[in-house]
């Protein structure tokens, strides 16, 4: 199954590398944040943001769209990102991340930024705001997606969650584990080994799907399966390599937070651009 | 003299009728069941006991069974709260909010959700089930969240205002309420008017005014009544601990010059926290605390664990003595 066009996965992948450079530079600009997970989920969120999400950016509320819940927050660069080039704010407010003032919190706030669905940072409790939502809205036609990291798969929270979801049969929600195999301390199967975690979702009553995530026709593909699933919750298992992108930080869990320096971060912009040259002129 | 305005029970101190406020809890979650089509209930596998069950019975659909899991507990009626809905959370005050703190301050005060949590089982009056269900913390946990709302009714009837009160109030609220059976003191008509304090006992010159939160109210009345003339004091119900009515319990110090606090709770961070909070920068004087002091429960009757931690009638009686001694003595 292919669903999408070849122009139209071009259009994505496009898309995904515009979000590499802008979450760069929003780092770059704040000075602080994670930067391997965001590189790393840049093609899921072209790929919802320009494809798969039923939405109107100018009417971030509007009562029909999909929800998405994002509940590893730490990872707000890449939907700030995504946001501002699907047109929900000005690119340039891409640069306030992190700041005084700004709508761009280090860890996002429903309240401060129409579009974000719930607040997010403290780890493992997205998908429980999800589940609660998707229960409520079990009758309405939209789907609630829910991006979680893997290492908050050691959250208690998810579990309950997810134990709640399956037994509630929630149709209606699909979430997304970032499976890219980095926390802070290490590999995730040295800080407290997950797998086999497709069989402990399925285990759950949840139908799982796997996928690399860095592949937008592979994940639009998988969604539209994902979405025809109706009496089970429904989990994507998306592999993707944290860090994508800028080669030398590629699966280092070293790189989960903000790199080395500013200067690091200016030559892993650089690298970025060099790739996507014909975008450079945007930013500069 | 019982304040009048209050419409409290006439045969109050006679003590003929109790219920325990989670009783009006329960009837209050029927009748929000008939007028609010939003209202949702989520319970932790303790429906009987925090008294959603008739809620469960009536209106299945609206029932949500979340199983042993607190911190689920929470984060789903976010979700809830989210979509549109008005979700009350049940579950014992020492698990929720004891347990799923962080999810209540990020999930539903940071985000302003109109989410209920409600906490059965507070206070030493537990009973046989002791320290671990005996909820000593849960006012202090709850007032330092910004944008929540702490609610803590003084018997049955009170308890069915205030359930009704959190949910027509647009935001967070926390709500605790006890386990045993405490005395009747408020009626149908006693005035409930969320975030005022309510004087329920009067005298001409007080010489000290009590701020009494919770079932312990009648321990402050009782009390009053036991000292008689030999000391005039005031008594105020505190249902509503944030927003505090600092208006209120300002002048009520003023004109008193001397103060009792009277909780089952823990004393810091509890009532007497806020009230001294307050009074140490709008008008200082002396205060006695009646509360448990930095100490967990245990196994007992109700009735022995209130005096073994010093909350009983003749403790507030010795409190207000010794405040009223410290403000003559200016010490």
């Amino acid at each position: 199954m292919t669903t999408l066009t070849d122009n139209e996965a071009q259009m994505l992948e496009a898309k995904a590398q515009a979000i590499r450079e802008t979450i760069v530079e929003m780092l770059l600009a704040a000075g602080s944040g994670h930067i391997a997970s965001p590189l790393g989920l840049a093609d899921i969120y072209a790929a919802l943001y320009f494809h798969i999400l039923n939405q109107r950016p100018s009417e971030p509320e509007w009562q029909g769209r999909d929800r998405l819940f994002m509940s590893n927050g730490h990872t707000a660069p890449v939907r700030y990102a995504a946001m501002a080039h699907a047109g929900y704010f000005p690119l340039e407010e891409c640069l306030t991340l992190r700041k005084f003032g700004s709508r761009l919190q280090g860890h996002p706030e429903r309240l401060r930024l129409a579009g974000l669905e719930s607040t997010s940072g403290p780890l493992g409790e997205g998908l429980s705001q999800a589940a609660g939502y998707a229960y409520a809205a079990r009758t309405d036609p939209f789907h609630i997606f829910c991006i979680m990291g893997d290492g908050e798969q050691d959250e208690g929270n998810v579990w309950e969650a997810a134990m709640f979801a399956g037994a509630n049969h929630l149709g209606n929600l699909i979430a997304i584990i970032d499976r890219n195999h980095i926390q802070i301390d290490g590999t995730t199967e040295d800080v407290l080994p997950l797998e086999n975690l497709r069989a402990k979702y399925e285990a759950f009553n949840w139908q799982v799907f796997e996928v690399d995530g860095n592949n937008v026709r592979a994940f639009v593909d998988v969604v539209e399966q994902a979405k025809e699933v109706a009496d089970k919750p429904t989990l994507i298992l998306a592999h993707t390599i944290p860090g994508k992108g800028v080669p030398e930080i590629e699966r280092d869990y070293h790189y989960h937070g903000y790199p080395k320096s500013k200067e690091e971060t200016q030559t892993f912009l650089n690298e970025l651009r060099t790739m996507g040259g014909k975008i450079r002129s945007e930013h500069q | 003299m019982l304040e009048p305005t209050a419409q409290l029970r006439s045969d109050l101190f006679e003590m003929k009728e109790q219920a325990p406020t989670r009783d009006g809890f329960g009837r209050a979650l029927l009748k929000l069941g008939e007028t609010h089509k939003n209202v949702v209930v989520l319970c932790a596998d303790l429906a009987e006991s925090t008294r959603t069950l008739p809620f469960k019975e009536k209106y299945p659909e609206r029932f949500v069974e979340v199983g042993v899991a607190e911190q689920n507990l929470v984060t789903l009626a976010a979700g809830f709260a989210a979509y549109g809905r008005v979700p009350f959370v049940a579950s014992y005050a020492a698990f929720s909010p004891g347990r799923n703190w962080e999810q209540i301050r990020t999930t539903t005060a940071l985000n302003q959700l109109p989410v209920k949590v409600c906490g059965m089982h507070a206070g030493v009056s537990v009973g046989p089930d002791g320290a671990t269900h005996q909820a000593l913390e849960d006012i202090a946990l709850m007032r330092v969240v910004p944008h929540m709302t702490v609610l803590s009714p003084c018997d049955e009837v009170e308890a069915y205002k205030a359930t009704l009160a959190a949910a027509a109030h647009d935001g967070p609220v926390y709500l605790r309420f006890g386990r045993e059976k405490t005395p009747l003191m408020t009626t149908a008509e006693t005035p409930f008017v969320f975030g005022k304090a309510q004087t329920v006992w009067t005298s001409e010159r007080p010489e000290v005014a009590i701020f009494a939160t919770g079932p312990l109210l009648y321990n402050a009345l009782a009390a009053a009544k036991e000292l008689g003339s030999s000391t005039a004091v005031s008594v105020t119900n505190i249902h509503t601990i944030k927003p505090l009515d600092r208006e209120a319990v300002v002048a009520l110090a003023r004109a008193a010059g001397a103060v009792v606090t009277v909780e089952e709770h823990q004393i810091a961070g509890g009532l007497g926290g806020a009230i001294a909070e307050l009074l140490a920068q709008e008008y200082p004087v002396p205060i006695e605390f009646v509360g448990v002091r930095d100490q967990f429960g245990q196994s007992g009757e109700p009735s022995e664990l209130i005096e073994h931690y010093g909350m009983g009638v003749l403790h507030v009686v010795a409190a207000i003595k010794k405040a009223q001694s410290r403000k003559l003595t200016r010490i």
